[in-house]
């Protein structure tokens, strides 16, 4: 009787795992199998053309990867030094624990109220206006939580005796950070980062008020112009052209642009993870 | 050289203190434009008026009570969905699954984690809508059930990561104290294993809440987005997200209706503070106990 409740149970557990990963696949298999046929060369290489109901989307994969650069740009440094104070310099004091739940908070912050934040900030008071900048900060400080942490993870699994060994032969505390340690960290570092640019190529929320436009015939040609991004073009394509219908096709090829996008992002960081815990254990 | 080492250290403090700064200029910067709304349509307006009509020509209204109500709404609706599924997979990875059944599902749920929350909200309407207005027989299915299967997908694998992470975390002691009594694996699981991680589920399944509150595109996707008070689960609403999103574009910077929208940000930074702290301070609490 116990026996046939435990199998019982733990089918159910089970099924509920199945229920999980059945939920990605049907994202998957949805959006795939229905964007594939709309991919081709001109989709990938050409701007929207006949008021988006045909051409492609090269602007908003250019705009995207603009912004995506910004954002590492601003966010892995600072968070790489973070990190390293929190790791190498920090004592336990009640300032590394308020630093610590301020990560974790920022972490938990709304990606629309990061966008209010941008527009105060960045477009209106630092008067960079609405454009890839300020869109590519405002994502910077999003991602911000996750590079320190990503970053900080890294740094603590750089063994003590290669701080230790720089040490003893005289080095200084950066000198020992900067020649010993930070090699060591720099694939877990890299990790992080990578996580980080997927996370920011796939949001909209923080963009929508800070530089994204809904269409541009051109490249954007500064830092200063506004953009096309891939996740925003997904959201016009479904919720906001005249012609839905009409550029359904158009969305589902765009959506498995964004997903290809993300997700190879993905794999590229959690390959880098696996192969340096199997390199590690020896 | 000693100077040096010494700037070098205050430069890092400096960048680790940003976190603070960032945090709190976040609120304050919010406060204050809040504050013009607070002073032309009085604190006790907001809260427990549920009318939200900024656009009217002759007078324009501002309670967010139907939005908040909403938010609440498809939030709860998802919990009972993403919890117990949620925590049933977290339960199986840790407790029955294979090392080799782990290692091959962890990363899968790691990649449903990383789908943009667009791109749900896109399957929202051509996938789970369309269904949606089949089963209950409505013209669309735009509505509250719909956000709330969505924003569901999204919190899962938070739940499902810390909620795994807190059952690993229970010493092997305990379940061997309880199997040398004679229970089942089950009978551990449940009596001994779960209540020992009970704080660190809490904690996940609050820091699902909060990726439900502050979502934004899938609600704006996928709730249909009528500013009123709503009644049922097939009823269409309106989040705080999407209402910041739907209509921030569309005002002239520095009215009273910009500001008010501000105020909405900083109702939705609080809530969403307040489930962080909490979920820290249970989660920091949890790993003294078990003295990791």
């Amino acid at each position: 009787m116990k026996k046939i409740k435990e199998k019982l149970g733990f089918t159910i557990l089970g099924l509920a795992t199945v229920v999980v990963l059945f939920i990605l696949g049907v994202i998957l298999y949805d959006i795939s199998s229905k964007g594939i046929s709309v991919i081709s060369w001109e989709f990938l290489t050409q701007p929207p053309k006949a008021g988006m109901t045909k051409g492609g989307i090269l602007p908003a994969i250019v705009g995207t990867l603009y912004v995506s650069l910004i954002t590492v740009l601003f966010s892995v440094p600072l968070g790489i030094c973070a990190a390293i104070y929190l790791n190498e310099y920090a004592k336990k004091s009640t300032l590394t624990r308020i630093i610590r739940v301020s990560i974790r908070n920022l972490a938990g912050v709304p990606s629309i109220v990061y966008g209010l934040f941008g527009v105060v900030l960045f477009v209106q008071m630092f008067k960079f206006g609405t454009c890839i900048l300020s869109s590519g900060l405002t994502l910077g400080l999003l991602t911000l939580p996750w590079t320190i942490t990503a970053s900080e993870e890294a740094l603590r699994s750089v063994p003590n005796s290669y701080r230790e060994g720089a040490l003893a032969l005289g080095a200084t505390k950066w000198q020992a950070i900067r020649t010993n340690v930070l090699p060591y960290a720099l694939p877990g570092i890299l990790t992080g980062t990578i996580l980080g640019l997927a996370r920011a190529a796939g949001e909209t929320a923080p963009i929508l008020f800070t530089g994204v436009a809904f269409f541009l015939p051109h490249l954007p040609g500064s830092i200063f112009s506004q953009f096309m991004a891939l996740p925003y073009h997904l959201y016009i394509l479904a919720t906001q052209h005249p012609a839905i219908e009409k550029v359904r096709p158009l969305a589902y090829g765009t959506a498995l642009v964004l997903i290809l996008l993300v997700l190879s992002l993905n794999s590229v960081a959690i390959f880098i993870r696996y192969y340096l815990r199997r390199k590690r254990r020896g | 050289m000693a100077n040096k080492e010494r700037l070098i250290k205050y430069f890092f403090t400096f960048t680790g203190v940003l976190s603070i700064i960032f945090l709190l200029g976040i609120f304050f910067l919010l406060l204050y434009n809040s504050v013009p709304a607070f002073r032309k349509i009085g604190i006790l307006e907001f809260f427990t008026s549920a009318r939200w009509n900024p656009t009217s020509y002759t007078k324009p209204t501002y309670g967010i009570l139907s939005l908040v109500v909403s938010t609440l709404m498809v939030t709860g609706g998802a919990m009972l969905i993403s919890v117990p599924l949620g925590i049933s997979c977290a339960a199986y990875l840790a407790e029955v699954a294979t090392p080799m059944v782990r290692e091959i599902v962890k990363p899968i749920i790691e990649v449903l984690a990383g789908i943009p929350s667009v791109v749900v909200g896109f399957l929202g309407i051509v996938l789970v809508g369309p269904a949606i207005a089949k089963i209950f027989n409505l013209p669309n299915g735009l509505n509250a059930i719909n956000g709330s299967i969505l924003l569901a997908i999204m919190s899962l694998p938070t739940i499902i990561s810390i909620s795994e992470d807190a059952i690993t975390s229970v010493p092997e002691e305990y379940k061997m104290a309880s199997l040398a009594l004679g229970a089942t694996r089950w009978q551990t699981l449940w009596k001994v294993v779960i209540p020992a991680s009970s704080s660190g589920i809490i904690a996940a399944i609050m820091l699902g809440v909060g990726r439900a509150v502050g979502e934004t595109m899938t609600v704006l996707m996928a709730t249909g987005n009528a500013p009123a008070m709503p009644h049922s689960f097939l009823d269409s609403v309106r989040t705080m997200t999407a209402t910041i999103a739907i209509e921030l574009g569309e005002v002239p910077y520095n009215t009273t209706h910009y500001y008010a929208l501000f105020v909405i940000g900083l109702v939705l930074f609080c809530i969403t503070f307040a489930v962080n702290l909490t979920s820290d301070i249970v989660l920091h609490k949890h790993q003294e106990k078990l003295g990791t």
